[in-house]
């Protein structure tokens, strides 16, 4: 093969997954704005979708990518959610600028809790990060002087977007806001999971010797794809914020971060798409089922996960190519 | 990268409180080749792993270019220019090939991977393929060839042979043949197909239950059949039909 048709054949592949990821985050971008038109009234909670998408989607990056083993992944979420509503409440209303400070927090904590969490790894791993979240959310709970405490972080009024368009009652602006964020982020994190760092995460997931043999120092690889992974979940944070005007203890606790994880499972951990999927299916018949049965909503819940868990273990984005391949009566040729 | 002289001395290593390897001690110059020999269970992959830094190494030096390696961690080692292909062909199975090599670049470009290709062609054609789903001898030629684009100085290569067809054989060790006199790398081959290995190598070391029962040049093994017969065992002679080029 000569060096020409290398350099063919790698640029094609690259066109090839350009042109998959672009079409990717078009239909997000479509199927976000069908929601905004066929749910007007629902808008509150396809907003919580949204910044509940980029909470997923960061753990997707620790876990899924990299193969972290975490449950107290909201410190990042609650970092970015606290960082914004405070700024805002000090006088900082421009939502862009508050969507930063929230990653900038995110990032911060992801960095600093990283530090720890990674110096173990398999179960202690899980109880460090678990730790961490309460540890996080006490101090939440005592700094009520700057978080308001168990009453919540109030009076958050960002100002309108670019200064045209106001956060309105119906929730209109927060929506297509968070969207907007959402297909960009989404974009960028696509890129990032396809590049040679993203690989290299994978390749740790897979067995981190292997990557030490290589002469890659596999900790300060996953400090830097903890960090990454903090900003997208402060991005979230930083979103609910925005978008309801209020900060409460629950967005820095255990149960958000295993709720999380649990939307990661549904929908397929090792995928940006199964993390989106797994987002929308548990909020959604979060909310309609419990409105339906408030009282047995999670053993109905609970089922669901078995359900997937045992006949789709790469979660619900792999039901297509296994609806696919029992249609054919075969299985699937995995070589190509 | 350095040249490449490779040494150990006095090297002794194991598994926790074991001790698997006593005493062991070698040179290799820049672009030497270095067969390592011996029975099942006589230390040949603990050797190659400490090397690496993958065991516990309770005596000894370990030199790359005259500077002491053996206090780095295995991450360190390999940025200094040692490269390692483990006996368990360490390939990433959910990675395409292309992926697989791409991740060891360390930062080189992407077209880089098509020295890769240039050494083994097969693995052109499956580039988009997933690692797990390659045969044995394309998965072990892919270990080798993500080793190489990190540009080792040194090779460590464990049982490359291991399972394969005797034409994929071939064709691995024709690549890593071209490969060592297109880079001058220095190569340690731990290897159980013996005519083979002397037929690569220029040096060759034999383990005794850890310790080194036998070293020299490789002709002067040839040589010594008594040696062989005694250390190796007859039936690993006639294994392969290439062993009548001992003769």
């Amino acid at each position: 093969m000569t060096s020409a048709s290398i350099a063919d054949s790698v640029k094609e592949k690259k066109t090839t997954a350009l042109s998959s990821d672009l079409i990717g985050t078009l239909a997000i971008a479509v199927l976000g704005g069908a929601a905004y038109v066929v749910f007007p009234d629902d808008l509150g909670l396809l907003t919580r979708i949204l910044a509940a998408a980029f909470f997923v989607l960061s753990l997707c990056l620790v876990t899924g990518i990299c193969g972290i083993a975490t449950l107290g992944h909201a410190v990042m979420y609650g970092a970015g959610a606290y960082a914004a509503g405070y700024f805002c409440v000090q006088g900082l209303t421009d939502p862009i600028a508050l969507i930063v400070v929230g990653a900038m927090a995110g990032a911060v904590m992801g960095a600093v809790s990283g530090a720890i969490i990674l110096r173990t790894s398999g179960l202690p791993q899980l109880v460090l990060s678990i730790a961490l979240v309460q540890l996080m959310h006490a101090a939440a709970n005592k700094a009520s002087s700057i978080t308001g405490g168990s009453d919540g972080l109030i009076g958050i009024s960002p100002a309108p977007v670019l200064g045209l368009f106001a956060f309105d009652f119906y929730g209109r602006t927060a929506y297509l806001f968070g969207l907007v964020l959402l297909v960009c982020v989404f974009a960028v994190l696509q890129r990032l999971v396809r590049s040679p760092f993203g690989l290299l995460c994978r390749g740790i997931m897979q067995d981190r010797v292997r990557v030490a043999a290589m002469g890659v120092s596999v900790y300060p690889v996953l400090i830097r794809m903890y960090t990454i992974s903090g900003a997208v979940a402060g991005i979230g944070g930083a979103l609910i914020a925005i978008a309801t005007g209020v900060v409460g203890l629950d967005s820095v606790s255990f149960a958000w971060s295993a709720e999380a994880l649990v939307m990661l499972v549904l929908g397929g951990a090792s995928s940006l798409y199964g993390a989106l999927i797994g987002t929308v299916v548990f909020m959604t018949f979060e909310h309609f089922v419990s409105a339906a049965s408030p009282f047995h909503w999670l053993a109905i819940v609970g089922a669901l996960l078995i359900a997937v868990v045992l006949f789709l273990p790469k979660g619900l984005q792999s039901f297509p190519a296994r609806f696919l391949v029992k249609l054919r009566g075969g299985r699937r040729d995995h070589s190509s | 990268m350095g040249a490449g002289r490779f040494e150990a001395i006095g090297l002794t290593a194991g598994y926790g409180a074991t001790r698997v390897i006593e005493d062991v001690s070698f040179v290799v110059p820049p672009g030497g080749k270095l067969a390592v020999l011996g029975r099942n269970g006589v230390g040949k992959t603990t050797l190659l792993a400490t090397l690496m830094g993958l065991t516990q190494r309770h005596a000894g030096r370990i030199l790359l270019d005259d500077v002491v390696v053996s206090d780095l961690k295995t991450s360190a080692r390999a940025r200094r220019g040692m490269g390692y292909v483990p006996q368990t062909r360490d390939i990433f199975p959910s990675l395409s090939v292309d992926e697989n090599l791409v991740v060891g670049l360390k930062g080189r470009p992407g077209n880089a991977v098509g020295e890769a290709y240039r050494l083994f062609p097969r693995l052109e054609e499956r580039r988009l393929g997933t690692a797990a789903f390659l045969s044995g001898g394309e998965q072990q030629m892919l270990t080798t060839a993500r080793s190489i684009l990190g540009r080792p100085s040194v090779l460590l290569l464990d049982e490359p042979l291991e399972g394969l067809a005797p034409i994929i054989c071939d064709e691995l060790m024709a690549a890593l043949e071209q490969l060592t006199a297109e880079k001058s790398m220095t190569v340690v081959l731990v290897e159980q197909q013996i005519e083979r290995a002397l037929a690569f190598a220029d040096s060759a070391l034999i383990l005794e239950r850890g310790r080194i029962a036998w070293s020299g040049e490789t002709c002067e093994l040839r040589e010594q059949p008594h040696i062989i017969e005694s250390l190796l065992g007859l039936q690993a002679l006639g294994r392969h039909p290439a062993s009548e080029r001992l003769s």
